[in-house]
């Protein structure tokens, strides 16, 4: 069953045509991790199926999902690095749908992020503050809140980045065990190429229009995929 | 002691600046952990250089200050946020151009208008004669707007205060809330800059904020620390003033001096004793 289709999609940002005439379908359970360079359209991908652009023309379909009900987890931004909040405060930022127009959280509410926190093995995190944790259980919280607005599909951008290698290898886990074992469908957006390659299950290879859909070991042993992954060391430690 | 706070508390004008200047230190502290976090602390600044404009111009022409101030100051709001989001000048550069600028013009007009009285010292540094029993009406309800709306959308004004485009991605209106900070900015400002001196009033945002995230490391506790820590601090500097015949704003916002540096010494030693 396709969560997610995209037909003919082209995207308008900053007065240029950052994405031309791009589709592709995603199943229930994929694991796909777009790759491509810098300006290459990841960001403005990411941005229109989020709902946050426009598209100028085609259409993006979500089956049974509104675009409000996507977990997010957006980069880092330096305010948050040293941000006075609890993590349970941090984490309840994203149940905000789910509590409804009430000003303070109810018991419910407060159940999901708890739920969530132990989802992502952060739970005994929940009191200390989010600015005194290492980088991967800062994206760990970051994750929990993105799942407390999503029962299927999640979209991550970047998120090892500036991540120490063991803290990078737990978080590839928990993503994939979450993807494995409760059938989430995960869109990843990477500048670790290799290591992100080989954890999902397809790769969308974009540069303004599509250069390749499909699985992982098509990919590899691609024309793109050879090009892109022989290059991976230099490509590795751009911007965004 | 107590008989100097009783002689206090009897003066009518001492009442009106209590009540008032408590209700504009509350407010203010709230949206000031909002703005500080969200790296606008100049717009407070900015905008109380606008105000100064909009009390010399109702001088000049005889209007009264608070009904002319409050949608200039606004207007003023709304255009240095879409400034500093999607502008070709940077928000800091914009803080500046407007600030200046409109200190240029209030001067111009204060000069033409009569030259510098005492009334544009007033607006400079503040006085706590100068307000009138319809101000204090008018302060209180707009402080109780201010009060209710943040209370009310406190959940929403962290969630876009720390992730703004999280907050977008779930289908919060983010500029709205980003609007409506200003706005209550706008208005916070507004009612205190004649009693605090439109030089010194976003001291009254900026440092409550800075203060409590010394010590506090969670959200809510930096929230509630940062309205305590406000209102006491105006409290004192205003029986100060009194007592040592120093002006009102100057001696809050040296209260409030004084209560970062101490709390900023607490931490350290609290973080030095955890490890």
């Amino acid at each position: 069953m396709a969560v997610l289709s995209v037909k003919n999609l082209s995207v308008v940002y900053d007065g240029f045509e950052a994405i031309q005439d791009l589709s592709f379908t995603l199943e229930d359970g994929d694991y796909l991790c777009v790759v491509g360079e810098n300006g290459s359209g990841k960001s403005t991908l990411m941005k229109t199926l989020l709902g946050l652009l426009k598209p100028s023309s085609g259409e993006i379909k979500y089956d049974n999902l509104s675009s409000a009900q996507i977990g997010y987890m957006p980069q880092q931004t330096a305010i948050q690095r040293d941000f006075p909040a609890s993590v349970m405060e941090v984490v309840l930022t994203g149940c905000l749908k789910a509590n409804g127009a009430c000003p303070f959280f109810k018991r419910s509410t407060r159940e999901l992020a708890l739920k969530n926190l132990e989802r992502v093995g952060a739970l005994s995190l929940a009191k200390k503050c989010y600015g005194e944790l290492s980088g991967g259980q800062q994206q760990r919280v970051l994750l929990a809140r993105a799942l407390c607005s999503t029962q299927k599909l999640l979209i991550l951008d970047e998120p090892v980045a500036n991540l120490d290698p063991k803290a990078t290898n737990e978080l590839y886990e928990l993503i994939s065990k979450l993807n494995r074992e409760e059938k989430i469908t995960v869109i990843m957006v990477s500048h670790d190429i290799r290591c992100a390659v080989l954890q999902a299950s397809k790769v969308l290879h974009l540069d303004k229009t599509l250069l390749f859909f499909g699985k992982t070991e098509d990919y590899i042993s691609s024309d793109e995929g050879q090009k892109f992954l022989g290059h991976e060391h230099c490509l590795c430690g751009g911007g965004n | 002691m107590i008989d100097t706070i009783y002689d206090l508390l009897s003066l009518t004008f001492i009442q009106r600046a209590l009540i008032v200047g408590i209700l504009v230190s509350l407010s203010a502290s709230l949206l000031g952990v909002s703005l500080v976090l969200k790296r606008y602390s100049m717009i407070g600044d900015g905008l109380s250089h606008v105000g100064f404009c909009t009390l010399s111009v109702a001088a000049v022409m005889n209007w009264t200050p608070l009904y002319f101030s409050i949608p200039v100051v606004v207007i003023a709001a709304f255009l240095l946020l879409r400034l500093s989001e999607n502008g070709k000048i940077k928000g800091d550069a914009a803080t500046a151009l407007i600030t200046t600028s409109s200190l240029a013009i209030g001067v111009i007009i204060t000069s033409l208008g009569g030259g510098m009285t005492t009334d544009v010292n007033n607006y400079m540094f503040g006085s706590i004669l100068i307000m009138s029993e319809s101000d204090v009406k008018l302060s209180v309800i707009l402080s109780v707007c201010v009060l209710t709306l943040f209370v009310v959308f406190y959940n929403r004004l962290l969630a876009v205060t720390f992730d703004e485009s999280f907050a977008k991605a779930t289908g919060i209106r983010a500029n709205l809330y980003n609007m409506l900070l200003a706005i209550l900015t706008a208005l916070t400002i507004v009612l205190g800059m004649r009693m605090m001196g439109t030089l010194l009033i976003s001291g009254l945002i900026v440092f409550p904020a800075l203060t409590s995230m010394g010590v506090f490391k969670r959200f809510k506790a930096v929230i509630i620390c940062s309205a305590i820590v406000s209102v006491v601090c105006f409290i004192v500097g205003l029986f100060s003033s009194y007592i040592f015949s120093t002006p009102a704003g100057a001696s809050v916002v040296v209260a409030n001096l004084i209560t970062f540096i101490i709390f900023r010494i607490i931490g350290t030693i609290c973080a030095k004793v955890k490890k």
